[in-house]
């Protein structure tokens, strides 16, 4: 395999395995800093229990995340030097940027959180918490700025052989970028949700500390069904828009060969990229395309034939992770409202808790597919439109990133492992049971 | 100053704040399993980091970050050039994070050994490594006119990159140490002190052989003697080191540490400036060297970053100064017991 491949294949690997910590950290940040803040209030020791608790995994999780992020902010330059030398200029920037503004925060706050209970008082210490949720949040929204960038470059000019900026403003409000926001951190506090309401299923399953588990509950599912809604409608406009700058995308993501006005969604097919059509169709919605993407049943829609061959992104793997991202876009806005209806008698509905306890891998499922299809759908570009990604690549030899590439799938396979472990371990006891590992 | 030199100080500044933050935790790992000789001394060291690793490392992230935004070529070279390097040290890193957190999950001793095993190679690795990619910048690296480089990791093992990992692992060892006596107490916190009375006269012979194969294998001199009032920068090195052994007799440890601190900041800035403007020297042509100049994003762009770090850097720089003053007293049995606690 050459340099390309094999840094597409390490990036992949290191980025996505980032992103299973990530939206744990983005949403059970906040939910930690609610409980606290409602120990403060209230006084009330459940909710620090219910603080330590979800807290306890929070920091299992967050620690993944923090390592794996370490690597990512160097692979740019080590896989990507080419494309780091191009765009540094722009992109550079919003990754220093959120080093600075989002990261010193979150991890300096963090140390104090975890050591500082009976240095600060309780409300410093609530107060505390709320900056590590709000700094993991912002660092989000730069990172996601950054990526939207790649997705839809804005606010330069190419001199010297190389993007330079050219308006800041027009970066950090693009659109592309902010609707990446409006539907990651959504989907990360849905994810978070969802996790908490898993893992509180299990217990009420098992009829133990059913108070904290019944509130820890009813907190997810409200936080569930509000992020759940959410993540359908901007996905929605996402779809808009991608459908505005990137047609090949939106081609790819539903397997459309011909442009056509009324363009049908078809809901499976076999798409046969060497012969341009699909192999097999089942269930085609006549107009429905046309109105996801323009919103307007009669609008026409740029179909695969229209779009050059090595400008076509694989059309399979966009295809299928958009397929699955939807699906289970709409699964879980059911879940919850029907979690609505029961959650007076959760603890007889056992059906329900369990779909619930076995939906956890769900949302994770969801998320690392809406990547796959962002990133996957963007080829041949790493920057669209200007820069392609077999350009990208650092004049390195590839022995050198096989060894590297190896190297992140032992250490990262036993590390996520052992993680999801400790976390598997650590929610199966319980609260009580917290300080018995000591 | 034009913005590219601003902007060439304001990278020193930000990996020798690196090193003076990062580099006790590093040394304090490194020292863990020949101080950490009962489970009690081993919690005591976690703790005596713990708080404060995490945000000290963020400042290798800034650094890297800010080199992206200010030198984008010059990011691109470097770790594309240093690639396996840059791969062990951030392995390393990575199994030293998460060792922290998982050590004390599970109450098994084959479990506690993997992760003290992982403490130790995570600071180690590190400590050297760096100061291994340091010298050879400061000596010269072999890229050709388009950035290419021409070595491989052994490249990097010569006498001189050597030599300044030696350096770099007796810096971070000493500040490590001096913390140790800060935070702990007991026979730890004595073995700690008698250790920073040992490592001092390694440290102090190693930085002078370090000041001798810097004028016989490099060129950093050449600016000193361009203007030799900048010779007060190594003359600060010096003062720091006798510092260090001063406030050690006097048993005054805080500032031992600051007197460590300003030692490792002093001899960052030695090689910083030595090197200028030169980022990257090319040791095949000094016409294919990287330099502040050459390497550097759009003047807008410099602004921009210049405002954000002129913001941020010196507000992060207030709340570290609270964390550590947090937590710059004794770890506490009550502290060892805590549950949330590593
Ligand atoms: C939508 C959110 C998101 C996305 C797309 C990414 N990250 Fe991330 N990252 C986070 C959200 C996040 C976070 C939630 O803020 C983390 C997880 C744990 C933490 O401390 O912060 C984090 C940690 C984290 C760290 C460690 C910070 C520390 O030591 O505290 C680094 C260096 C990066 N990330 C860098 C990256 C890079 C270069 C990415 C792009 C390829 C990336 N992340 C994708
Ligand atoms: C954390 C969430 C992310 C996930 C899960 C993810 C996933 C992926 C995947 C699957 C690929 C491989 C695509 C392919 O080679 O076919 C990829 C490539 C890439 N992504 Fe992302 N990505 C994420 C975030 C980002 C962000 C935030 C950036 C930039 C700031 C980014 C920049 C890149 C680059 C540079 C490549 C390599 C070139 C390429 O193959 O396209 N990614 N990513
Ligand atoms: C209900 C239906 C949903 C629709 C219509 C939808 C739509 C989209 C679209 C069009 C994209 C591609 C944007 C791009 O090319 O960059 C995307 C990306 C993504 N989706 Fe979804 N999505 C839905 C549900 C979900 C769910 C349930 C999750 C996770 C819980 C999720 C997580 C993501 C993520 C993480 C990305 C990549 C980041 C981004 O581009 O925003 N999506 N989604």
């Amino acid at each position: 395999m050459d340099v390309v491949m094999l840094s597409r294949l390490q990036f992949a690997a290191a980025t996505m395995f980032h992103f299973l910590f990530v939206p744990l950290t983005l949403g059970l940040s906040v939910l930690v800093a609610y409980m606290e803040t409602r120990y403060v209030r209230t006084g009330d020791e459940t909710y620090l229990r219910m603080t330590k608790f979800w807290g306890k995994l929070f920091l299992i999780n967050f620690a993944l995340g923090v390592v794996t992020g370490i690597t990512l902010e160097f692979q740019f330059g080590t896989n990507w030097s080419r494309y780091s030398a191009y765009v540094g200029d722009v992109f550079g920037s919003l990754l220093a940027i959120e080093a600075s503004v989002a990261f010193f925060l979150e991890s300096t706050f963090i140390g104090i959180w975890i050591f500082g209970w009976n240095k600060l008082s309780k409300k410093a210490h609530a107060t505390v918490m709320w900056l590590v949720a709000g700094a993991g949040n912002l660092s989000a929204v730069w990172i996601l700025l950054a990526n939207g960038w790649m997705q839809h470059p804005v606010g330069f000019t190419i001199r010297d052989g190389r993007a330079e900026l050219t308006d800041f403003l027009a970066v950090i409000t693009n659109k592309f970028g902010l609707l990446e926001i409006a539907h990651t951190i959504p989907s990360a506090f849905l994810l978070a949700a969802f996790f908490m309401m898993g893992i509180s299923a299990w217990h009420l399953l098992k009829k133990q500390h059913v108070t904290f588990f019944t509130r820890s509950f009813n907190i997810g599912l409200v936080v569930g069904l509000v992020s759940s809604i959410v993540v359908a409608v901007t996905g929605d406009m996402h779809a808009v828009h991608v459908t505005e700058t990137q047609p090949a995308k939106l081609a790819a993501m539903e397997s459309h060969w011909e442009t056509r006005t009324r363009a049908p969604i078809v809901m499976f097919a076999v798409p046969d990229e060497e012969n341009e059509r699909n192999r097999v169709e089942i269930g085609r919605i006549p107009g429905a395309l046309s109105l996801l993407g323009h919103h307007d049943i009669n609008a026409a829609v740029t179909g695969l034939k229209d779009i050059p061959r090595d400008e076509r992104p694989p059309v399979l793997p966009t295809f299928v992770s958009f397929r699955t991202m939807v699906a289970l876009g709409t699964l879980f806005p059911l879940l919850t409202i029907v979690g609505l209806f029961l959650r007076k008698r959760l603890l007889e509905s056992r059906w329900y808790l369990w779909v619930m306890l076995l939906a956890i891998p769900l949302p994770y499922l969801a998320i690392e597919m809406g990547w796959v299809l962002a990133e996957v759908g963007r080829q041949p570009w790493i920057v669209h439109g200007l820069l392609k990604t077999a350009n990208a690549a650092s004049p390195v030899a590839a022995s050198q990133v096989m060894t590297s590439l190896v190297g992140f799938i032992l250490v990262y396979g036993l590390l996520g492992i052992a993680g999801f472990y400790l976390i598997a371990d650590f929610a199966r006891k319980g609260p009580e049971t917290a300080t018995e590992n000591r | 100053m034009e913005l590219q030199s601003v902007w060439f100080f304001l990278w020193g500044l930000l990996w020798a704040v690196f090193f003076m933050t990062d580099g006790f935790d590093l040394g304090i790992g490194s020292l863990y399993p020949f101080l950490g000789r009962s489970e009690r001394d081993k919690n005591m060291m976690i703790h005596a980091m713990g708080p404060l690793w995490d945000g000290n490392e963020v400042w290798l992230i800034t650094a890297g970050g800010v080199t992206f935004a200010a030198f984008p070529l010059f990011y691109a070279v470097m770790f594309s050039s240093l690639y396996s390097a840059l791969m062990l040290i951030l392995f390393a890193l990575i199994l030293r994070g998460v060792s922290f957190e998982f050590r004390n999950k599970v109450n098994r001793p084959a479990w506690k050994r993997v992760w003290d095993v992982c403490i130790f190679v995570g600071s180690f690795v590190p400590a050297l490594l760096f100061g291994v990619a340091f010298g050879n910048i400061f000596k010269g690296i072999p890229i050709d006119q388009d950035g290419v480089y021409l070595g491989n990791l052994f490249t990097l093992l010569n006498p001189y990159g050597l030599l300044a990992g030696v350096l770099f692992v007796c810096l971070f060892l000493m500040h490590g140490a001096l913390w140790l006596t800060i935070r702990t107490d007991g026979d730890l916190a004595g073995r700690a002190e008698r250790l920073a009375g040992l490592l001092w006269p390694v440290l102090t012979g190693v930085a002078v052989v370090f000041l001798v194969a810097t004028y016989i294998f490099t060129a950093l001199y050449d600016n000193y003697l361009a203007r030799p009032v900048l010779f007060l920068v190594p003359a600060i090195s010096v003062a720091a080191i006798v510092g260090i052994k001063y406030f050690l007799m006097q048993k005054a440890f805080f500032r031992a540490w600051f007197a460590s601190a300003a030692t490792i900041v002093s001899c960052t800035f030695f090689g910083v400036i030595g090197l200028f403007p030169n980022l990257f020297p090319s040791s095949v042509k000094a016409e294919y060297s990287l330099t502040a100049f050459n390497a550097s994003s759009s003047p807008l762009t410099l602004k921009i970053m210049l405002i954000v770090v002129l913001l941020f850097v010196p507000a992060v720089l207030a709340y570290q100064v609270w964390a550590y003053r947090l937590f710059s007293v004794k770890v506490t049995d009550e502290d060892l017991a805590h549950e949330e606690m590593y």
